[in-house]
């Protein structure tokens, strides 16, 4: 494709083509209470006043207040009103408001700290581009950076941008992305491959999820950037099954960009060849652990192998092989386009940019939220979060999923960045942050946990496969009342040789939640030793 | 191996030892008269790396280090028995023994376990935590082989053999985590196998009790690992 | 690699194993495709029977041990025909707090079974997932495909009361 052409996709397809908008989340979790519905109905309302040429109705991606779902957002010439828990009774007036007075009973506002303190980079175009419009990805800007990279860039200047961001592993690790392109790219190897990790399984995470089935061409022009800059030709994007939304609109995206001539071979017009193709996962966390999933893209059973080697040096098939995570991706467009520096310029000295949080649990406004890092924890959950829908207090916030800890809420004031995170026991992990109430007992929290990691533990070596079996054995007898202190003894020695001798990351950081809460809450560990019963959580209401 | 490999030296517990810098940590400590215990490992078969017996202490990295899957390195600093290696170590075979049904005194391969030799050897004379004996059944439906689960340590050392040196596959391993279980072809009686060819290598190479010949009773099992080696050398070299 | 002039039947006559060896062909009938076959068989015939994995294991020129451990490792997959209607019960984190526990004790309750267990009539199997990613909504459930959030133990009931009696 040529420049012309590119350019005149993106005045042509100009996101306001028509004078009014109406836009509707379509991701999963709005879908699943009627947005489809919604979205149809609306339609039909516009289209029975025969508004359609100054009206557009519009399926975007998450637009992040998944507890306010299904969201509507209307946009005039100069206003924009966001509605929420939109019901397809509500769709004839809301399609009556466009271009008029709001509707009040519906409005949501965006002037409260959980919108005003996000940072978009990520999510910029989650909510705006219609997911499935590869024209309106172009719109607002997409795929001007793998132009630009790929006409007036070379793949070192690429790796020094990335470089010079300071980005680091979104999957949770944490490593610095731009040594881990350089090493692929020092490679000498003939054939090399580019891996996206959308095998999020931490529960409690949607992040990733979501990036996917809202904005697809985002991670697809980051790991295109990513085989440019190291020297790929084939890219696998590795989800799991359990997202088939996310699949279809990836698949689409695929088959968009290639018409489009912005995958395969050629691209816009350039030597530089790659294609994507998509591979499944089918049910195994551990799959989410690096030489796990390419053990699964080769058809195997998904167990890690010893590192070093790492996947940079001897990865897919025996090859140089670069794998990342989709936010990761997903950051690499705007740090090429902005360069590095202005991404360095977001964050903290050593966490730079943003991140994408999945808020859950007991807290008012459940979603998604990209802040900048180093932002204040406390401020995330109770100005943001809106605090737990009972009013009660917040009792800790677990992060990092089954490989992290717990923070009581008494230690909240704390920068959220990798090294803070850790320092009090924690992990960053892939952005799951779950808030819970005076009902959650912690040392139920670790056995869940456990009982996790123990069911998704692959079996291979031996501290993992007997020893978060054996862990999760002592808490549930110690919740049933039939331990004795010296399996608590026992219990911290399981967390040491489970956490150092482990093959793989699950292994070693499935000892985290017990560390983390007998750190802060052993006295709750001893009070049920000693033979108090916690009681379960109820649903005789869901939060609705 | 390649005539090329340079030769470093590094240290072992505190010796100058000299290696060539192909060779894994494992190989340079037994050729040095330094014990590193192993249960998956097994020459002549590729590296497993699952049994976490052979963790060391490598200085300048504070995770602990595989020795059979780690490649040696000029002045590498090893340990193999301080405090905390040894504790990983008892407790890994404490693991094991807890794991499945691991009663020596009734096994035909009392005496000549591999396991029970390194509980010996790493001084383990009772476990801490309390048995699992999950009951798994036995197959007996082969003529000259038994499988018994219930003494699995789960090495795959009989899976390797059998894929990398005999080539049938026959063997491979079934569910995930806890629930792991050596099985053949579509976890059929392996009496039945379309694909067993009866050499017993399995056998041969099974560091426990799990596997043993029909007629077998209580120490009785018989072992003849040479042919490895053997076969190793005929076929020229495996990584 | 060779090609293979010679492709082995399909274990029955039913037309859809056209789908699955399309699945295998557009990935060169190398065994690297094996899980999206093994997607693409479970996808047709609703689940994995010994047939189709022996199929699967010749056509993609896997042994049979390696076809079975890679089907039993993975718990999407499924070894056993599914009931008329499922109920797969997220167990994730944030619905772990909210009280997933409590529907599955409440489906127990109601219809006898466990995560994994399918009814004595074939209506009805109960599954567990990990987590469906819809944790904005806890609890969730999807029943038929379809996710139902924020829910309630009657809510829950008295949807699956209409849906399967």
């Amino acid at each position: 494709m040529s420049t012309e052409e590119l350019i005149s996709l993106k005045n042509k397809a100009d996101l306001r083509r028509r004078p009014s908008r109406v836009c509707i989340c379509t991701a999963a979790s709005c879908q699943s209470i009627g947005a489809d519905r919604v979205h149809k109905a609306i339609e039909a309302e516009i289209a029975k006043t025969g508004r359609e040429p100054q009206v557009e109705v519009r399926a975007v991606g998450c637009m992040g207040l998944c507890s306010a779902g299904p969201l509507v957002r209307v946009e005039s010439e100069s206003s924009s009103v966001l509605y929420r828990n939109v019901t397809v009774e509500d769709a004839e007036t809301v399609a009556a408001s466009v271009g008029k007075a709001k509707v009040e009973r519906l409005v949501c506002r965006t002037d409260v700290p959980f919108f005003a303190r996000q940072h978009k980079v990520v999510l910029a175009n989650c909510g705006v581009v219609h997911p499935e419009r590869i024209e309106d990805y172009v719109a607002v800007g997409g795929y001007s950076a793998l132009y630009r990279a790929i006409t007036e860039m070379s793949p070192s200047e690429v790796l020094a941008e990335v470089t010079a961001s300071g980005l680091r592993g979104r999957g949770g690790a944490g490593y610095p992305t731009g040594l881990k392109w350089q090493t692929v790219a020092k490679s000498q190897d003939a054939t090399k491959y580019v891996v996206c990790n959308a095998d999020e399984g931490d529960p409690g995470a949607f992040m990733d999820r979501s990036v996917l089935e809202s904005d697809p061409h985002r991670v697809l022009e980051g790991m295109a950037l990513a085989a440019f800059a190291v020297g790929a030709k084939v890219g696998y994007v590795y989800v799991r099954a359990e997202y088939p939304l996310a699949i279809s609109r990836l698949r689409t995206a695929i088959r968009q960009a290639k018409a489009a001539n912005l995958l395969g071979q050629n691209v816009a017009g350039s030597r530089f060849e790659f294609t994507v193709d998509i591979r499944l996962g089918a049910g195994a966390f551990v799959c989410g652990e690096e030489t796990a999933l390419l053990a699964s893209i080769e058809g195997l059973r998904g167990q890690p192998r010893p590192r070093p080697p790492y996947p940079a040096e001897k990865g897919l098939f025996g090859r140089a092989t670069l794998i990342n995570n989709v936010e990761t991706f997903a950051n690499i467009a705007p740090i090429i386009e902005k360069g590095g520096a202005a991404f360095a310029a977001i964050g903290t000295e050593r966490s730079k940019g943003t991140k994408v949080f999945a808020l859950a649990g007991q807290i008012k406004n459940t979603g998604l939220i990209e802040v900048p890092m180093g932002i204040n924890l406390r401020e995330v959950v109770d100005d943001m979060g809106g605090g737990t829908p009972t009013g009660g207090k917040v009792k800790a916030v677990q992060t990092g999923g089954p490989s992290g800890g717990c923070i009581p809420y008494e230690h909240l004031d704390m920068p959220v960045d990798y090294d803070s995170l850790q320092k009090v026991g924690s992990i960053m992990g892939s952005g799951g942050m779950i808030v819970m109430d005076e009902s959650s007992n912690m040392v139920e929290v670790a056995r869940y946990f456990m009982e996790f990691s123990m069911s998704e533990s692959c079996g291979k070596c031996v501290p993992c496969r007997v020893g978060t079996y054996q862990m999760h054995e002592i808490l549930r007898r110690i919740l049933a009342g039939q331990a004795a202190p010296s399996d608590l003894a026992l219990l911290e020695e399981l967390t040491r040789t489970v956490g150092e001798a482990s093959l793989c990351g699950l292994g070693q950081s499935a000892p985290n939640p017990i560390k983390s809460t007998l750190r802060y809450y052993r006295a709750e560990y001893e009070a049920v030793l000693r033979g108090s019963r916690p009681s379960m959580p109820m649903t005789e209401e869901g939060v609705g | 191996m390649s005539g090329q490999a340079r030769v470093v030296t590094l240290r072992i517990n505190d010796r100058e030892v000299s290696a060539r810098e192909d060779e894994n940590i494992l190989q340079v400590a037994k050729d040095n008269g330094i014990f590193i215990p192993t249960l998956c490992c097994l020459e002549g078969l590729s590296t497993w790396g699952a049994c976490r017996l052979c963790m060391v202490e490598v200085s300048g990295n504070n995770k602990l280090m595989a020795a059979c899957a780690t490649k040696v390195a000029q002045d590498m600093d090893v340990k193999t028995d301080s405090p905390r290696i040894l504790a990983h170590r008892r407790m890994i075979l404490e693991l094991l023994f807890s794991e499945r049904n691991h009663v020596c005194s009734v096994c035909v391969a009392n005496g000549k376990c591999e396991l029970q030799h390194l509980a010996q050897v790493c001084g383990v004379d009772h476990i801490r935590m309390p048995y699992r004996y999950p009951e798994l059944p036995l197959d007996l439906s082969n003529d000259l082989f038994r499988l018994d689960p219930n003494r699995c340590i789960l090495c795959t050392r009989c899976v390797r053999v059998c894929d990398e040196i005999e080539g049938a596959h026959t063997w491979d391993v079934m569910g995930r985590g806890i629930d792991c279980q050596v099985i053949t072809d579509l976890k059929s009686p392996w009496g039945t196998s379309e694909t067993c060819t009866s050499c017993g290598k399995c056998v041969h190479v099974c560091p426990t009790g799990a596997l043993s010949q029909r007629g077998t009773a209580i120490a009785e099992v018989h072992r003849h690992r040479e042919f490895l080696p053997y076969l190793t050398q005929m076929r020229g070299e495996r990584d | 690699m060779s090609p293979q002039t010679l492709y082995p039947e399909p274990p029955t006559e039913d037309k859809r194993w056209k789908i699955v060896n399309t699945t295998m062909r557009r990935n060169g009938n190398d065994s690297h495709a094996l899980i999206e076959t093994l997607h693409s068989v479970q996808e047709t015939f609703g689940y994995l029977d010994e047939d189709g994995l022996r199929y699967v294991a010749k056509s993609l020129r896997t042994p049979l041990s390696k076809v079975y451990g890679v089907a039993t490792f993975y718990h999407f997959f499924t070894l056993k025909p599914q009931g008329e209607h499922s109920c797969v019960v997220c167990t994730g984190t944030a619905c772990h707090i909210k009280g997933a526990e409590t529907i599955l004790k409440a489906l127990k309750d109601k219809y006898g079974i466990s995560p994994g267990e399918t009814t004595e009539d074939n209506k009805l199997s109960v599954l567990s997932a990990r987590c469906i990613g819809s944790c904005g909504l806890s609890p969730a459930v999807v029943l038929d495909g379809n996710v139902m959030g924020n829910l309630s133990v009657s809510t829950l009931l008295a949807r699956m009361d209409k849906e399967i009696g």
